[in-house]
């Protein structure tokens, strides 16, 4: 990779997850707040299964797979410019949440088999409400919280690894 | 839109988490989302114009007959109107089966089909959220994703195959006409945790009714009881379910706050909690219908909830067991027929009422004796309860009923405090209960004995009476042969129960609970009446008179069967919070008390069951 240094797997496994789980934390923690009705690990189950409980459980299991994928492009991005800190994290925090934002949300309904069109309506299989845009259907402050969240990522994960 | 609706008016539809009731008039006027003691969304039956409603039905004057589905909750009204006859048929989706795609949260389905002829419909959806506090909220037009209402975490979506205007006063509203076989259907979903469930229209709804339906009948396939009251029975069976909050299995007193015990009146009080004396009666309910895994599941519900306050027990907890001391009033709100304040919360929390150990450890005894598995900690707090019951008997209390007039040396108390040392004995000696100071709790059982037949009774009236060294009777005392300390057939409980006629009878065969009642304005006590009844069953007079008088009783529910904590002795119309469990429960008691004193009348074989072994 970029800079000359190998990437240390074993730090990326350990931080990328500490990173995950706190990721995770948060974004739970905003929904408890009232702050956004977005749930990762719900929508994630759902691609998977019908059942709500069972669609909470195996999504937070993708999710912290996802965390993981994830966490491997930042440290890729440390590794380019050579150093990692927490305002590098934070730098690639802000274009992660852009690109969820601006560009996975939008096509989530695409992609989701169990979610609804705006432009058609529930079916009987698509029944989950779309995000709409920037995830405003899922409560105002959902981008805001999405941003914190993933700045927060960022941050910690720039701040704990080590090349 | 017309007259209010009386408290008698109202049918109840429920899914285990939440309820709601809908009027004669197809209005809902009362929904609490999510869970029963959360803030209402529909309130206008605590205030018409502020509380919000949403109505479904023809808009001038109609012929109402309504029932349930058999066997069900689901609620069918049918409007005959001049041209026609339209149907509308509300509930809140079950399932029994796994199903192959994401289910709302919560959900009302609502629908309107025309049975004959051609009918003009009105829908008003005029939701309030927070008890109406909310005037004017936003509702967003999502088009084919519905109706948005967001407030605070609750996201609230209205779906319906029909064209709804914002109205400029608030709400949506919509005027059209169908022809017979037509039908229109409306789906309100509501989340505070996830991205909202949409539910599909049309046949999708038809089969959400076809399958709650069969959800309710299989879960009502379940009850036990094969006596003549099969109908009040099984109505009764399906209030307690509705009320059982699914998750953790604890009953509600009701649904509703405020619905005035008294028209006019300040006695308004917030019953969306799980009452500690409810416990025994309503274990027992559940046992005698069959219904194991909800007896159980409450059972292990109240030794939970009693868990972080042991040894000390509050009068209720919530759904999840946490104690809620707070109480607060909606000044905003009209109250019921013009009945303020409406309260939210209940100070009754931190009352003492030493009936609830009585009323709880008796609960818990039913368990055992059908070979319930009680763990080791439940075992030691069973031990520090009655510990805690000798140490504190004898003082005076708020009693059963809850009185805020200060604390006075009740009877009734007494009588649950022997009760509970009393079934600690017995557990003991099944051998379920090691290690209690088995001396200690005999002499405090026979000294709470000594007091009750000494000061508890008057001499002079030849009847126990509500206080000690008092003059006055309380219905309440009836449950002296229900908890096995006297028989129904002794002179002592004769005595009683004729003075209790006498000072407490009302109207056709009803009963106030107490002596003050009628001064108070209150009605006569829903489930007094039926312990009175399930007294005669059980050898306190002849079985005949036992049945008339649950038969007059029974007379008073409401169309679709339901009762309310108090009767108008006059009308017979409900008064308080409504549907009452308690009410409910003491009607499926009655029932079960007559089908055991029938048997004996009609010799069979039959298995010994406990209480015949005791007597």
């Amino acid at each position: 990779m970029g800079g000359g240094e190998d990437v240390s797997w074993l730090n990326w496994l350990v931080w990328g997850f500490a990173s995950t789980v706190f990721l995770t934390a948060l974004m739970a923690g905003s929904q408890r707040l009232r702050l956004t009705r977005m749930n990762l690990p719900f929508l994630l189950g759902t691609m998977v299964t019908a059942d709500r409980d069972k669609a909470k459980l195996y999504g937070v299991l993708m999710h912290l797979g996802n965390g993981l994928v994830f966490s491997l492009v930042y440290v890729g991005a440390f590794h380019a410019w050579g150093r990692a800190s927490w305002w590098l994290g934070a730098v690639v925090g802000v274009v992660h949440a852009v690109f969820v934002l601006f560009v996975v949300l939008p096509v989530l309904p695409a992609l989701h088999p169990r979610m609804a069109r705006a432009t058609q309506g529930p079916t009987e299989v698509r029944q989950l409400e779309p995000p709409g845009f920037l995830g405003l259907h899922y409560g105002m402050r959902t981008p805001v919280s999405m941003l914190v969240a993933h700045v927060s990522f960022g941050v910690l994960l720039g701040l704990l690894y080590r090349f | 839109m017309g007259r209010e609706a009386r408290i008698h008016d109202y049918a109840i539809i429920g899914d285990g988490r939440s309820t709601a009731l809908v009027s004669r008039r197809g209005a809902l006027d009362w929904l609490c989302w999510p869970r029963f003691d959360c803030a209402s969304l529909f309130g206008a039956v605590l205030d018409e114009e502020r509380g919000g409603t949403w109505r479904v039905g023809p808009p001038g004057p109609a012929r109402v007959e309504r029932a349930y589905l058999e066997d069900t909750n689901v609620l069918c009204t049918r409007f005959h109107v001049e041209g026609g006859t339209l149907e509308v048929v509300d509930l809140m989706p079950m399932r029994d089966e796994p199903v192959g795609h994401v289910v709302a949260e919560h959900q009302v389905l609502r629908c309107v089909s025309c049975e004959r002829g051609e009918v003009e419909v009105e829908v008003l959806y005029d939701p309030r959220p927070e008890y109406g506090r909310v005037k004017r909220p936003r509702l967003e037009d999502g088009g084919r994703l519905g109706w948005r209402l967001e407030h605070e975490r609750l996201l609230v979506t209205l779906r319906a195959d029909v064209d709804l205007r914002p109205r400029p006063e608030g709400g949506l509203y919509a005027r059209f006409r169908l022809r017979a076989g037509e039908r229109r259907h409306f789906s309100l979903t509501a989340t505070d945790d996830a991205p909202a469930v949409l539910p599909p229209l049309g046949d999708f709804t038809r089969e959400y009714v076809e399958r709650t339906t069969r959800a309710w009948r299989k879960w009502l396939g379940r009850c036990q009881y094969d006596g003549p009251y099969q109908r009040e029975v099984r109505r009764s069976a399906l209030v307690l379910k509705t009320l059982t909050f699914g998750p953790s299995g604890a009953v509600v007193a009701a649904p509703t706050t405020s619905l005035p015990e008294v028209l006019g009146g300040s006695a308004n009080w917030d019953y969306r909690y799980c009452w500690v004396r409810d416990s025994a009666l309503t274990a027992r309910a559940l046992f005698g219908l069959g219904y194991e895994d909800e007896a159980e599941a409450f059972v292990t519900w109240l030794l939970r909830a009693s868990w972080l306050t042991q040894p000390r027990m509050k009068t209720f907890y919530d759904v999840y067991g946490r104690v809620r001391e707070k109480e607060r009033e909606l000044p905003w709100l009209r109250g019921h027929a013009g009945s303020r304040p409406v309260r939210v919360g209940n100070l009754a929390a931190s009352q003492l009422q030493l009936d609830s150990y009585g009323e709880v450890i008796d609960a818990v005894a039913h368990l055992a004796r059908r070979g319930g598995h009680l763990d080791r900690e439940e075992l030691k707090m069973l031990r520090r309860f009655g510990e805690y019951v000798t140490e504190v008997w004898d003082q005076p209390d708020e009693g059963i009923w809850e009185p805020r007039t200060g604390r006075r040396r009740h009877t009734f108390s007494r009588l649950m405090c022997w009760a509970a040392l009393d079934r600690l004995l017995e557990l003991h000696q099944l051998r379920t209960l090691p290690g209690i100071p088995v001396e200690r709790f005999v002499e405090h059982r026979e000294r709470l004995r000594l007091e009750i037949e000494t000061r508890g009774w008057n001499q002079r009236l030849r009847s126990y009476v509500k206080e000690l060294d008092g003059d006055e009777v309380e219905a309440d005392l009836l449950l002296m042969a229900w908890y096995g300390f006297e028989n129904a057939r002794s002179w002592r409980m004769q005595g009683t129960h004729a003075l209790i006629e006498e000072r407490l009878g009302v109207g056709d065969e009803l009963l106030y609970r107490g002596e003050s009642s009628p001064e108070r304005g209150e009605g006569a006590f829903g489930i007094c009446c039926f312990w009175r009844a399930e007294f005669l069953a059980r050898g306190g007079g002849p079985f005949e008179k036992a049945e008339e008088v649950f038969h007059r009783v029974l007379r008073h529910a409401n169309d679709v069967g339901l009762f309310g904590e108090e009767l108008e002795p006059e009308t017979g119309e409900a008064r308080g919070n409504f549907p009452q469990a308690f009410t409910h429960v003491g009607l499926i008691s009655a029932a079960l008390a007559l089908e055991e004193a029938r048997r004996h009348r009609q010799p069979v074989w039959r298995p010994r069951r406990w209480e015949e072994a005791r007597t």
